[in-house]
């Protein structure tokens, strides 16, 4: 009899250990695989932070550009570069023939000229000088820097000639090549060339899609919420409403993708690839979110605080508005950030707006084109440079710093200031 | 003088009947006690008086209630005003998660009672001198109410109550969740206050209710069994289930 006892509460405590053995397993495995991929992410996408730059010796010469004696501002901003651009990038191997100033030509940004013309326009002084001027590397030159080039491979297979990477070599050898700070990658819009790509269209365009996502869902569902949780009657189509919005949270989001395009863009003729309708149809999938966060802390709040107001002759709006929904906001406001941050790294929907184009440009107000940072990833993850790769993994650490931001602010809130009931 | 008239009030939740018949008056300016074992429908009884049960949707009272001759099931009856002239003290101390200050100004500021700033502190200052809580708050009136000790919140709530100067005030289980300190504090209040306002208590204590009350009512299975005079309820009921309760054979 006792020694079954014993026996029992031994199997009792194995099978306890067994359980936290399994849970710390299951814990593991999560953090392993968080692990692996940050790593990989971070480990691909630091390089696109650093720039590389090809500084070369620029002769401005004053018949090249087309400028007379004196020129004022105007005419050097209607100078003609292209002529001096070309010339210095010849002028690094003085034996070149015709097809290897081209090669010599490719191996900056298309931008050069714009650049040098930027340098002049600072220092005027410098017509009939040679300074050297920092020149954007091409994109596989820069990955070359990076050592990200797989320089092993037949000449043919490779975007970069056995030439380049000779005069690049030369170049580096004499420390002509220098890797700074990646500043346009914050500054500038899309671009076809990986070198000058940036993400400041994506994350503009990311920014206006929540704030008109935010501005349409809040008081929309903290509306619904307030008036579902506290007024109406409890009755059988306010239950079809109930089960009716949690099966819109399930909705998968391409349907509101769905729903946006033949909505908003085909009927009402909003502009295509604008935050606004992009903000719109993200703040239909938002909207039951906030709208189930908002209930579950309206009903957090004890019933004791309502019987309290109604008691001293508040009437039912007066008890809603002094007391209850104070009180529900920390958990509704972190339920509204929460749902935020999803519509943040929503895709599908964007995609079918059209938010997907190919946009140089920055937008100024939600009446713009632009892309949003999952796009963006997208459309940098489908392009066939090798310049992208990095740059993919980096627009994915923006785009993570973001979220993670918002979900810090969330529980930031939520700690602060809910109330702790008895 | 007779301040409550219930005469045949009926509640139902839903189809389910939760008292029946009570008919019962309440003398002014004295404290009624209403006892009953668990579920015997003495709360349900003390929320008609100021249609609290309103906020339950699957409940409905039958019956009149007057209070000053005026049938507050009436369709003319503003609960709003009704609440106003009678207060309510609950089981659990409830006090608003805000300042002290505001606690007690709150029921003054929505029914529009004092004029200006002045007049509210002084409000404030006598609700909760009323309430004998304004020697132990008066240096924090601008903390939160929640920081107070059970007892002290229960008096917070009593003053909250008392400051819109209600005509009655119904107090459901008010010393159930404090210590016999805080409790016998409690029950002094109940005696100061009844000078100036009618008093309907509801309690598990048949002691408390010998100590506090004049009049007593007994409620078993949704029905009144028996009222009158503490005094006669105690030492001699009518009723032999009054008597078996309150000697302690069931309940």
């Amino acid at each position: 009899m006792n020694k079954n006892k014993e026996q029992l509460l031994n199997k009792r405590y194995k099978a306890e250990q067994r359980f936290r053995l399994y849970g710390q397993s299951a814990i593991f495995m999560a953090l392993l695989f968080l692990t692996i991929f940050i790593f990989k992410i971070f480990s691909t996408g630091y390089s696109a932070f650093q720039k590389t730059w090809l500084i070369v010796p620029v002769t401005f010469d004053a018949e090249l550009m087309m400028l007379e004696q004196n020129p004022s501002k105007e005419d050097i901003q209607d100078a003609d570069y292209y002529d001096i651009a070309l010339k210095s990038m010849a002028d690094l191997d003085l034996n070149a023939n015709e097809d290897q100033e081209n090669e010599l030509k490719r191996m900056v940004s298309y931008f050069f000229e714009k650049e040098i013309k930027n340098e002049l326009l600072n220092d005027p002084s410098l017509i009939g000088k040679t300074k050297e001027v920092y020149l954007t590397a091409s994109d596989d030159l820069d990955q070359v820097f990076k050592g990200n080039y797989p320089r092993d491979l037949p000449e043919d297979q490779r975007r970069v000639s056995d030439y380049q990477l000779k005069i690049f070599d030369q170049l580096v050898a004499n420390s002509k090549v220098e890797s700074k700070f990646n500043i346009s990658f914050f500054t500038n819009a899309d671009s076809r060339e990986a070198e000058l790509a940036g993400i400041a269209s994506s994350f503009m365009g990311s920014i206006f899609s929540i704030l008109v996502c935010l501005m349409i869902a809040f008081p929309v569902a903290v509306l619904a919420a307030i008036y579902l949780e506290e007024f109406a009657p409890k009755n059988r189509f306010t239950d079809f409403i109930e089960v009716n919005i949690n099966n819109l949270a399930a909705v998968p989001s391409i349907v509101f993708g769905l729903l946006g395009l033949g909505v908003l863009l085909a009927i009402f003729q909003l502009p295509r690839s604008t935050p606004l309708v992009g903000g719109i149809t993200l703040s239909l999938m938002t909207l039951p979110t906030i709208i189930i966060a908002a209930r579950a802390s309206l009903k957090a709040v004890p019933p004791s605080i309502r019987e309290a107001a109604l008691a001293m002759g508040a009437s039912r709006m007066q008890t809603t508005m002094h007391h209850t929904v104070p009180l529900s906001m920390p958990g509704t406001l972190s339920g509204t950030i929460i749902g935020l941050a999803q519509a943040l790294g929503e895709t599908a929907p964007l995609i079918l707006i059209g938010m997907v184009a190919f946009v140089n440009t920055i937008p100024g107000s939600p009446m713009d084109p632009a892309a949003s940072l999952p796009v963006q990833i997208y459309i940098w993850a489908e392009s066939a440079e090798r310049g992208f790769v990095e740059k993919v993994s980096a627009c994915i650490m923006v785009l993570l710093g973001f979220l993670i931001t918002m979900n810090l602010f969330a529980q930031i809130i939520r700690h602060k200031f809910e109330k702790k009931w008895s | 003088m007779i301040k409550i008239k219930a005469k045949d009030v009926d509640v139902f939740y839903g189809k389910k009947q939760a008292l029946f018949n009570i008919s019962l008056d309440i003398e002014e300016n004295q404290v009624t006690a209403l006892i009953g074992p668990s579920g015997c429908g003495k709360s349900t009884f003390l929320r008609c008086l100021n249609r609290m049960n309103d906020v339950i949707d699957i409940c409905s009272v039958k019956g009149e209630i007057l209070i000053n001759d005026f049938n507050i099931n009436d369709k003319s009856c503003d609960v709003v005003r009704l609440r106003e002239k009678i207060g309510m003290v609950f089981q659990k101390p409830n006090p608003f998660p805000k300042t002290l200050y505001e606690n007690v100004s709150y029921g003054p500021t929505i029914h529009g009672i004092a004029q200006s700033k002045q007049e509210m502190d002084e409000i404030v200052e006598t609700s909760l001198k009323k309430a004998a809580l304004w020697e132990e708050v008066k240096d924090r009136l601008h903390e939160p109410g929640t920081g107070l000790s059970g007892g002290q919140q229960q008096r917070l709530c009593i003053a909250r109550a008392i400051s819109v100067r209600p005509e009655v005030i119904l107090m459901d289980e008010p010393c159930s969740a404090l210590d016999p300190i805080a409790t016998a504090q409690i029950e002094e209040l109940i005696d100061e206050l009844k000078k100036e306002h009618t008093i309907i208590i509801v309690t598990h204590s048949m002691a408390q209710a010998a100590r506090v009350s004049q009049n007593t009512g007994f409620f078993h299975l949704g029905q009144l069994i028996e009222h009158g005079s503490t005094d006669k309820i105690f030492k001699n009921p009518d009723n032999k289930k009054t008597q078996d309760y309150i000697t302690g054979r069931f309940g």
